[in-house]
């Protein structure tokens, strides 16, 4: 196991730095740069600012030059610096990442306890009315689009109904502490965390009910219905385990994006996590902070694979001993 | 045989109508049969697929497919009816008094959990013993059902066991409770043959030892003379015929039974195959394949299966040529590599003064029209999404025959083949099994092959079906001077159409000789083996001395 682990890791390692070469082409190759974007804001657009601007963030040395530096930065784990923020790209991203982690993390879990629990309870009753009616909620969720259902929580949980609030992290001026901090923060978190919840516990809902229907036909669930043993053990034991995989896959797919944030809803929700940092980075062609946060968030994709595929081992005897 | 006076009845079967789900090809799956099963006794309930055999089991159980219901007739068991129990009664019932084996032992068992685990579970379900004593009950239970080195066993998941010692595992999972019936579901249709043999023996051992009455169903005559005691003979849901296994398979009186048994190759050792003196149009020299996987840059240790192993032979124009083994013997890698769907590590196959083993591209292709294979499954080797006439002439258009001229020649195989020419236009679903690979076949004659490599192409129909196809073959070798290598795991099959009979073991030819000097004097162990595993031959060649 902790040979697989170590492979893994090298592979991983390799799988990144290719990962901040490629990254590093594709935005040198979009048009305009830091300094283009600075000097236009400034509405001093002339060649010697210009020049001097570039000078000062090092963009007037050769691309690979640049490259070098910038991955023998990364081996030193230095992101860079970001001199439209000035401030370290580490720094940016790392007061950023507990807001997206906090609502990510959140939505993750109630779309994989949710849809996980929908899809057995919808495949215990196939074709029958409560079948329909959440196979249909759940459809609902998933065909509507994100952004819209967060205007719609805001309007009616928020503005109609005032009972959560509908931006922001925390109360602006609220100066809040201890516990009572932590509570403000989570009657924030309850609209976007569960917007985004509820958008992916569909595909874990229809996952998990085809792959619970699909095993339940399986020769073994015949055999552990001829042993005598009762519905509900053999749902759990059986076929719920082995139904298993197919969400575990998903899960582990859907955890390594849990950094790259989400765009939209901390747009509408006007959440302070590292999508909008992103979203802002990408108008202002602010190389480091951008190349910084693909870079984490590629790291952590490599890092919930891994996790998943350690999952797996331990789900599954038979990838155990291959 | 005096069962009958000395047992009484432990369960029967009166009238049971199971009917199937509107649309269906017949309105029951069972009609009006009646049966009765005694203690100490193994009743072999016998027929074709769709005969019903299954369902009148899965009707006893309580495992009918949800669609499908009993709709009339009881099953009397311990003064109650099967037919009519609660859910809670019939849970009781359910492996503690009835207990079933399956068909599929690589299905059978779930695949996350451990052997000793899911038997612990049948003593669980029916609230026996603690699971300390469960446990170590699994262990004296394999040790019972014969698993080399049972405490290992128990600790294993089924993947890290073969085929026969999961079929062992859930034997000893019906076992567990002493149930007053075994119902056995083609118990060893899934295995090789010499561990069939075994698992007959294991099966009728124990059923003498715990004095159970066993319904063994089956398709296969063979087995039915190695372990039946009565046999019911069963055709579209009814029974037609039913005695004692003596009188049911030397006295057949029912037309269908007598017809089940003529189509069952027989293992004749007075038969005399003319020797093939014609001129090679095939040899096989120092082929050998080796299969290897894991490893690689960054991989664990490699896998490495020696699937071929400096395999040689010859085949003669006009000539059958059989190759026989069990399953991982590499039978199927020979077939594969004479027709270059896998490449040979090395050895070489001459064809027409070529060796196929070295040709590639536009060489390769002329090359391949001339050797064509036929595959087991008919089900799967057909596009399901293309019209059976497209299939045939795909071959051909392929390799610049013009469309109209393919269609043409087409229809005319259909009729070749034993099909309606309207079978142009219809889709692979249409036909049963025996029909699909007839199509096959038609399909392999498509390229006017000179040598076909057919890979275990009877062995997924039922033996009547069988019969026709392998009557079929033979025909069509005669008439368009073909030459066959005929890959199979069935002896019967083998001593019925070869002429020649080449025996792999791991890989290597280990035995190649005439046919009848490979049945009647065997020159290596393994063939004296396998041709004694054959289910049903002692009692074959009893009756013919």
């Amino acid at each position: 196991m902790l040979r697989f682990i170590a492979m893994r890791l090298f592979k991983a390692a390799i799988i990144l730095i290719a990962i901040v070469t490629l990254n590093f082409f594709l935005i040198h190759a979009a048009p305009g740069d830091p300094a283009a974007v600075m000097a236009g804001e400034a509405g001093a657009a002339d060649e010697i600012f210009l020049q001097q601007l570039r000078e000062q963030f090092g963009l007037d040395k050769p691309l690979l030059t640049q490259l070098g530096l910038y991955l023998s930065g990364i081996l030193q784990l230095d992101l860079g610096f970001s001199y439209r923020q000035q401030m370290p790209v580490a720094d940016l991203i790392w007061d950023r990442l507990p807001a997206t982690l906090l609502l990510t993390f959140t939505a993750f879990v109630i779309s994989l306890v949710l849809g996980t629990l929908a899809g057995v309870l919808a495949s215990a009753r196939v074709g029958k009315w409560s079948d329909t009616i959440i196979s249909t909620v759940a459809l609902l969720f998933y065909a509507t689009p994100l952004y819209w259902i967060a205007l719609m929580a805001v309007l009616l949980f928020s503005v109609q109904l005032n009972w959560l609030p509908g931006f922001g992290y925390e109360t602006v001026g609220g100066n809040f502490t201890g516990f009572a901090r932590l509570l403000d923060i989570a009657q924030h978190l309850v609209l976007p965390a569960l917007t985004l919840g509820l958008f992916f516990m569909a595909v874990y809902m229809r996952m998990t009910r085809a792959s619970m229907l699909e095993v339940s036909t399986m020769d073994f669930v015949k055999t552990a219905k001829a042993k005598g043993l009762k519905p509900g053990i053999i749902q759990r034991r059986h076929i719920f385990r082995n139904a298993m995989l197919p969400v575990v896959t998903l899960a582990g797919l859907q955890a390594g994006q849990l950094v790259g944030g989400a765009v939209l809803t901390e747009t509408v929700f006007a959440w302070p996590g590292i999508g909008r940092l992103m979203f802002d980075a990408l108008a202002q062609r602010d190389y480091n902070v951008l190349l910084g946060v693909f870079f984490v968030s590629a790291a952590m994709v490599l890092v919930f694979n891994l996790i998943t595929d350690i999952l797996y081992r331990v789900v599954d005897p038979r990838i155990r001993a291959s | 045989m005096t069962f009958q006076d000395k047992a009484s009845p432990i369960l029967t079967i009166e009238n049971l109508q199971v009917a199937l789900p509107e649309g269906a090809d017949r309105p029951f799956a069972v009609d009006d049969v009646s049966l009765t099963l005694r203690a100490g006794e193994i009743l072999c309930i016998v027929g074709e697929s769709g005969s019903g055999k299954s369902m009148s089991a899965n009707a006893m159980m309580g495992l009918l497919p949800d669609l499908v219901v009993p709709s009339g007739g009881k099953i009397m068991f311990d003064g109650m009816d099967l037919l009519t129990l609660s859910n809670a009664e019939r849970m009781e019932v359910r492996g503690k008094r009835i207990a079933m084996i399956f068909q599929e032992p690589m299905s059978a068992l779930n695949p996350l959990m451990r052997v000793e685990d899911q038997i612990a579970e049948v003593f669980e379900a029916h609230g026996l013993l603690t699971p300390k004593e469960r446990k170590a009950r699994a262990v004296e239970l394999l040790t019972e059902v014969g698993i080399p080195d049972p405490a290992k066993a128990a600790t294993a998941y089924p993947f890290q066991l073969s085929g026969g010692q999961r079929q062992r595992v859930v034997i000893a999972m019906a076992l567990a409770l002493e149930p007053d019936v075994l119902i056995a579901d083609e118990p060893t249709t899934a295995l090789d043959v010499t561990t069939q043999a075994q698992i007959l023996e294991l099966i009728a051992d124990l059923q003498k030892s715990h004095g159970m009455a066993v319904m063994f169903i089956t398709h296969d005559f063979g087995v039915v003379a190695e372990i039946a005691d009565r046999v019911a003979v069963m055709q579209f849901g009814k029974i037609v015929e039913q005695g004692t296994a003596d009188d049911v398979l030397k006295n057949p009186t029912h037309d269908y039974t007598r017809k089940l048994l003529a189509a069952i190759p027989k293992l004749d050792p007075n038969a005399v195959f003319e020797p093939i003196k014609s001129k090679t149009i095939l040899e096989v020299i120092a082929l050998t394949k080796t299969y290897r996987s894991g490893g690689g840059l960054f991989g664990g240790p490699e896998r490495v299966v020696h699937a071929v192993q400096d395999v040689n032979f010859r085949l003669g124009v006009g000539e059958t040529l059989g190759v026989v083994g069990e399953s991982g013997s590499g039978k199927s890698s020979v077939g594969r590599c004479l027709v270059r769907l896998q490449d040979p590590d090395s050895g070489s196959v001459l064809f027409a003064g070529d060796d196929m083993a070295k040709l590639s591209g536009e060489n390769l292709r002329a090359a391949r029209k001339s050797v064509q294979m036929i595959f087991q499954d008919p089900f799967s080797s057909l596009n399901p999404r293309t019209k059976v006439g497209k299939i045939i002439s795909e071959g051909p258009i392929a390799h610049g025959v013009k469309p109209s001229v393919a269609y043409e020649k087409a229809r005319e195989l259909l009729e070749l083949v034993g099909l309606d020419k309207s079978a142009f236009d219809r889709f692979p679903h249409e036909f049963s099994g025996g029909q699909r690979q007839r199509i096959g076949i038609a399909r392999a004659l498509a390229l006017e092959p000179k040598v076909i490599i057919a890979d275990e192409a009877v062995s997924a129909l039922d033996v009547s079906i069988q019969a026709q196809v392998l009557d079929l073959l033979a025909e069509l070798k005669e008439r368009l001077n073909l030459s066959l290598v005929f890959i199979t795991h069935d002896l019967r099959v083998a001593a019925k159409i070869c002429d020649r009979i080449a025996v792999m073991q791991k890989g290597r030819v280990v035995e190649l000789g005439p046919t009848q000097d490979v049945f009647n004097a065997p020159k290596s162990d393994y063939t004296r083996a396998l041709i004694e595993a054959i289910p049903g031959r002692a009692q074959e060649l009893e009756a013919a001395s």
